[in-house]
């Protein structure tokens, strides 16, 4: 099995290192890597705006490209958060409870240097875990009927709205929202129109571009329009001389990042706790670690290794499930899911054997992504840190007109442009009333297939609803749905006051 | 908050409960679903038909933001509760609205470069330290780039200047 694998990924290796995929991957870290480090931009919002233009080249090259820019981000976030103490990125908000004080102390290139290391090391994990596991998990997913499927997505969907940020109901309510706007539309099997409202540039439903920009574009633009902070680029000068790391400092990551690498791919296997969650119990695992807990917060390397490794870790392992059972665990997946889709691919336990080429394409591409973008931050750090200085006020308006042209360009359509500002508003209103936007996408991209694989199942039962019970697989996946639920609803109802302890953590995100 | 002050006073604190009305709104999507759904007709479990999902969704939802609605209670009074942000920036929140209505306008009637200006140009306008001459520049700038990007790079069918009708580029 362990050949197999190999000599698969020897032939990703080949679709990858082919120029022109070679040339998209570089262009997605690339412009990964800058949009990780500008506030205000995130993967999400720039993922969707190359969404459209990437529809006229090759499935391949379009998935490696999207997929570069969600690991270049990570990158990139680290430098914002080390650098200014920017928490802008939410996987990277704790790297600023230790890389800043690190920073102020002279040490900001060693955190950088270290960081860019420990990143690789989690993500090469990543990806290990992905070639291995993978196979592993198509095999025992192809045997699954319809009602399975449907379990599995309920599961999916449940993890992916409870265990994301803030309230567990909220997001709840969120995928239930993203399940009902991806109703819209003609239904699949009859042709009736639903919820179009008169509006035939409505029946081929809500465009997924339109509603990832309207989202994560302009209602984030809304929310951070002249509220941002003075940047204070006071220790931005960070030369290349200043990121080695010294032999004690090598000695004192070493194991935070075994141990990050560690929590990063747990968090990847358990659907819908991407790497935000995985950075947080990553800081907390090793301060009760260490020695010295208390020195935590003033600029302990260990604190800032080990928890970007756990991101990067995550971010890679997260592609499994999205990418072998077609069940995305955040919003960035369901938007690359979204991709394959628009591309004409069906995700599923399928994909690997149908289209090995996207597959393992995609995973040798990580290596080759991960290198480049090791090769690339060095260097480029002094410019990305220049880029910092770009005022929001240039750069919103930028990225408006970016908005615009890429929903536009999805289907020369200015219907769609219209919906980007429905959508944004409705974004803008929900983020004030403290939903998180997120699980939306996950509701939308995997509401279709739900529908569809429950009627299917209903049909084959014969409107047995208890066949999600009976059937062995399909119940663990209900019963790991109710432990859920239940775990749920006992924090909230027993634990709720001892919630406010970790503060000391919460603390950079409240400040997002 | 205690409850000696009579139902009327816990209704005043719950309505200035952000959880309040973040759960009435999903009450109203909810019930939009729950009652347009069987209108598409509902079907049989066996077989559903294309309304079932959406009334069942609807009903959902309802029972979510019923509970939400409901724990605005357990929120300690005097929180941040505030929907609207410390300093609400009303002509920044239309000058981003007004951004993409721009585009379909001057999009529909005079095709790229003036839908980019016209899109710049009054999203630039919404930031505090804006000046006029400041906007037009970076509208200039980024029409020139997005024209050359959109219309030579990536070829999108739409012409770059159109007047009544007349595609002059």
């Amino acid at each position: 099995m362990i050949t197999t694998a190999l000599t698969d990924l020897w032939y990703g290796f080949g679709v990858a290192l082919e120029p022109q995929n070679l040339m998209w991957c570089f262009l997605g870290v690339l412009i990964g890597n800058m949009v990780g480090v500008l506030p205000g931009m995130g993967p999400l919002a720039t993922i969707s705006i190359l969404l459209p233009l990437t529809f006229g080249i090759k499935p391949v090259g379009a998935i490696l490209m999207l997929a570069g820019v969600m690991y270049g981000a990570q990158y990139g976030g680290a430098i914002c958060s080390i650098l200014l103490n920017l928490p802008c990125h939410p996987p990277h908000a704790v790297t600023c409870l230790d890389g800043y004080p690190m920073t102020k102390q002279g040490r900001g290139g060693v955190a950088l240097g270290v960081t860019v290391f420990a990143s690789f090391v989690g993500a090469s994990w990543g990806i290990t875990e992905m070639v291995f596991l993978s196979p592993v998990l198509v095999r025992v997913a192809l045997q699954f009927g319809p009602a399975e499927i449907c379990s599995l997505m309920l599961l999916g969907l449940l993890a992916g709205s409870t265990l994301a940020r803030g309230s567990p109901l909220k997001g709840v309510a969120m995928t239930v929202l993203g399940l009902m706007i991806g109703i819209i539309g003609s239904d699949i099997e009859t042709g009736a129109e639903r919820f179009t409202f008169g509006l035939t540039e409505l029946d081929d439903g809500v465009e997924l571009v339109a509603l990832a920009l309207g989202l994560f574009g302009m209602a984030e633009f809304m929310n951070s329009v002249n509220q941002q902070a003075e940047i204070n680029t006071k220790y931005t000068n960070v030369r290349l001389r200043d990121m080695r790391p010294s032999r004690e400092d090598i000695r004192r990551s070493i194991f935070p990042m075994l141990r990050g690498t560690i929590v990063g791919s747990l968090c990847a296997l358990i659907p819908g706790t991407g790497p935000t969650i995985a950075s947080f119990v990553a800081y907390a695992t090793e301060k009760k670690v260490s020695r010295t807990p208390e020195k935590f917060g003033t600029g302990m390397i260990e604190g800032v290794v080990c928890p970007e490794t756990s991101t990067h870790s995550s971010v890679q392992g997260d592609f499994i499930p999205t990418m072998s059972l077609g069940i995305p665990g955040d919003a960035v997946m369901a938007l690359l899911l979204g991709a394959l889709m628009i591309q004409g691919i069906v995700p599923g336990p399928q994909l690997i054997s149908q289209h090995p080429d996207i597959f393992w394409g995609l995973v040798a591409s990580f290596w080759v992504g991960n290198i480049l973008l090791v090769l690339l931050n060095v260097p480029l750090i002094g410019i990305w840190v220049k880029m910092l200085t770009i005022p929001y006020r240039f750069l919103y308006p930028s990225a408006m007109f970016f908005v615009c042209i890429g929903v536009y360009a999805a289907n020369n359509d200015m219907f769609q442009v219209g919906e980007v500002l429905v959508i944004g508003i409705l974004g803008y209103v929900l983020l004030r009333l403290g939903f998180h936007p997120a699980p939306i996408l996950l509701g939308f991209v995997l509401g279709p297939r739900f529908e569809e694989n429950f009627r299917r199942a209903m049909l084959i039962s014969r409107g047995d609803i208890l066949v999600f019970l009976e059937r062995p697989i399909s119940a663990v996946f209900i019963a790991l749905c109710a432990i859920l639920i239940l775990g749920q609803l006992y924090f909230r109802l027993f634990k709720g006051g001892k919630k406010t302890s970790g503060g000391e953590v919460e603390q950079p995100l409240a400040a997002e | 908050m205690s409850l000696s002050h009579g139902p009327g006073h816990a209704l005043r604190v719950l309505v200035r409960k952000r959880d309040f009305y973040a759960g009435g709104l999903m009450i109203l999507f909810g019930l939009i679903m729950s009652l347009k759904g069987p209108t598409y007709q509902l079907g049989t479990l066996m077989h559903m038909g294309p309304g079932f999902l959406p009334t069942a969704l609807g009903v959902v939802l309802i029972f979510l933001g019923v509970t939400i609605a409901a724990s605005a209670t357990t929120v300690p009074e005097g929180e941040d509760e505030d929907i609207l942000p410390p300093e609400p920036q009303w002509f920044a929140w239309a000058c981003i609205l007004a951004s993409p209505v721009a585009f379909i306008i001057f999009g529909s009637y005079g095709g790229l470069a003036p839908a980019t200006f016209a899109c710049v140009f009054v999203a630039a306008l919404g930031d505090k330290k804006a000046t006029w001459m400041g906007s037009i520049l970076l509208a200039l700038l980024i029409m020139v780039f997005g024209v050359l990007l959109f219309h030579f790079v990536l070829q999108i069918p739409m012409p770059v200047l159109k007047f009544f009708g007349w595609s002059i580029l």
